[in-house]
């Protein structure tokens, strides 16, 4: 049965491929939309885990926590460490970790803080361990990977976010650690201490200075005018939900964001373009559905002749029923697996073209429960339309059909 | 009695009733059955294929009442014990032709181990794997005969098997369906207005005047 009507389907490859196309191309961008939803989502939020607010100079609050937590966006700007130091004896404040952003190394981000950072997201080196002393860094996971650097390597960082304006040719970085690959914003990091930061930054160069170990937690202690760029915050209680943001956003020079607040406000942004991409999507397979309606119709009416040859063969009408139905949906299966395949393909393209851009990290090798229910979505789809053409072959008049020519 | 048809009749329009012959024909047994068009030859054929519900009478087939099987059941008895020729080959073109006699043997749950023989019997058998559309008038028409014989059945029905034929190849086709009747014994009732049939068959009736 299944045989027969797949024969029928290939008699006509023309047809039945271009239907499958349409289907597929629907149900592609529907995959490609679900994948990077879901990794997208799970991404953001894995990212953001355990920061509850980040305190930044004042700006874009969407900016600063693109900048702070998921590190794709340009800081806001610096601000003074004395208003930091101040912010972390209050009483609302469990933990707070300061972040120097401002360097970079063939793109990769170089990012100033301590190793709270590191116990925020349970961080396991690889190999090596974290910086002792300024200029020590430990890399993520991908940078070392990509970039092909080991331990006790050494490189020179540039200044600024992505390209590079000048290099920081005094003081080149000494790997001391690696960390074990993570699957989230750590993997495309380079970390190391404030003071590294500091430091590069430096005209004089106070070699005495190097060679003391940096501060492991909390702000490293100095009686100089210094800035950091961002300050990620957990709260003590859930009072500080209320209290420390108003606080913080009525001093003039900073600027609190509550990274689900504003993280929630970008998906909502991006929704209304999810939404019409979705849109187009179910429009194309509602009329990839008309299609194999159409399709199966038409050659109906070729068919009867055939149809009514099987009747006189012993063919049951319910027979030539399934016979029809078998066809939509076989159409449409076909349709849906060659639809996820290219929704795949097309995404690990994207994320080949994007290795350093918000898409990294995303991957197509996998497989979400949503894309069942696609293929069950498509086979409805081909139930439908292969309803109307299998009722009328299941009433085909065989005498009236065969008389007839 | 293998073939009986008791009283049958049959109209599509009231003041045109069919005038149709009471049939009985025995296993092995051949008939002509002749006329003009429009007469009710296909009508009285489509009947006794159990293609058409007379409006009256019985016919049977062996021991059943044709009409009183319905549904699936008729498909199914139809597919086993009656082999139909038309006028016009009608084969399923998607497939080769040895998937038409298969597909045959599907629809009405029989086995089909003969199809080769059969296909061998009648001179196509090299064709065996190819498209249908490759085949000749000829040959199609042999293949529609090999399809109705897959199943071995009791009834073999030809609508004008050979109006659409040369003298040569109509005379073949005649002398292929008589062999075969015989061959697996089976009533085989030959309708038609072709005069050229006239001569192989001597058991014959002319209905509409």
């Amino acid at each position: 049965m299944l045989k027969l009507s797949w024969k029928y389907l290939i008699s006509k490859p023309l047809s039945t491929g271009l239907n499958i196309l349409l289907l597929a191309l629907g149900l592609a961008i529907i995959t490609v939309l679900i994948l990077i939803q879901d990794q997208f989502e799970n991404k953001m939020s894995k990212d953001a885990e355990g920061i509850d607010l980040v305190v930044g100079a004042k700006g874009s609050p969407l900016q600063l926590i693109l900048s702070s937590i998921y590190h794709i966006d340009f800081p806001t700007g610096n601000i003074d460490m004395s208003d930091a130091m101040a912010l972390s004896k209050n009483r609302l404040v469990k933990n707070i970790i300061p972040l120097g952003l401002g360097d970079n190394y063939q793109g990769y981000r170089i990012v100033g803080t301590n190793h709270d950072y590191l116990e925020l997201y349970n961080a396991k080196m690889a190999t090596g361990s974290a910086w002792e002393k300024p200029f020590d860094v430990v890399l993520g996971s991908e940078v070392a990977n990509k970039l092909n650097l080991k331990l006790g390597d050494q490189f020179i960082g540039s200044h600024g976010i992505g390209s590079s304006s000048h290099e920081h040719d005094e003081h080149p970085y000494t790997i001391t650690g690696i960390i074990v690959p993570m699957g989230n914003v750590l993997d495309k990091l380079i970390l190391t201490s404030i003071e590294s930061v500091w430091y590069t930054h430096d005209e004089d160069h106070d070699h005495e200075k190097f060679e003391a170990s940096v501060a492991k937690t909390g702000f490293p202690e100095t009686d100089e005018d210094r800035e950091v760029t961002s300050l990620l915050i957990q709260y003590r209680n859930p009072i500080a939900a209320v209290q420390l943001p108003r606080f913080i956003n009525s001093k003039s020079a900073l600027q609190a964001a509550s990274p689900s607040f504003e993280i929630s406000r970008l998906f909502e942004l991006l929704g209304v373009g999810v939404k019409l991409v979705k849109g187009l999507a179910i429009i194309i397979i509602v009329i990839a559905g008309l299609g194999i309606f159409i399709a199966l119709y038409n050659s109906l009416k070729e068919r009867k002749y055939d149809l009514a040859v099987m009747r006189t063969l012993g063919a049951s009408s319910g027979q030539l029923f399934i016979h029809i139905l078998l066809e939509g949906v076989i159409l449409t299966l076909l349709g849906a697996i060659v639809g996820i395949a290219i929704g795949h393909l097309f995404l690990s393209i994207l994320v080949m073209q994007n290795e350093q851009g918000a898409l990294s990290g995303l991957t197509a090798a996998v497989f979400l429960k949503e894309e069942i229910w696609i293929i069950l979505y498509a086979i409805i789809v081909g139930v439908i339309a292969s309803l109307i053409p299998a009722w009328n072959a299941y009433q085909t008049d065989i005498a009236k059909q065969l008389t007839k020519a | 009695m293998m073939l009986e048809a008791k009283k049958i009749e049959f109209h599509y329009n009231p003041k045109q009733k069919f005038d149709l012959p009471d049939i009985q024909l025995s296993q092995g047994e051949q008939l002509l059955i002749l006329g003009k068009s429009g007469s009710g030859k296909t009508t009285i054929l489509n009947m006794l294929g159990g293609l058409l519900k007379p409006l009256n009478g019985e016919i049977k087939i062996g021991d059943t009442s044709l009409y009183s099987l319905k549904g699936a059941s008729l498909d199914k008895f139809r597919g086993k014990n009656i082999g139909i020729i038309f006028q016009r080959p009608h084969i399923l073109e998607p497939l080769t032709v040895l998937e038409n006699l298969s597909i045959a043997n599907f629809f009405s749950g029989t086995k089909g181990d003969k199809n080769e023989n059969l296909l061998k019997e009648l001179g196509i058998f090299e064709k065996r794997n190819e498209k249908v559309n490759t085949l000749s008038e000829g040959e199609a028409q042999r293949l529609s005969i090999a399809r109705a014989l897959a199943n071995s059945p009791k009834v073999i029905l030809a609508d004008e098997p050979t109006a659409s034929l040369d003298d040569e190849n109509a005379t073949n086709v005649v002398k292929l369906l008589k062999e075969q009747a015989e061959k697996y014994n089976a009533v085989l009732i030959i309708v038609t207005h072709d005069q050229r049939v006239k001569d192989h068959i001597s058991n014959q009736i002319t209905i509409g005047g």
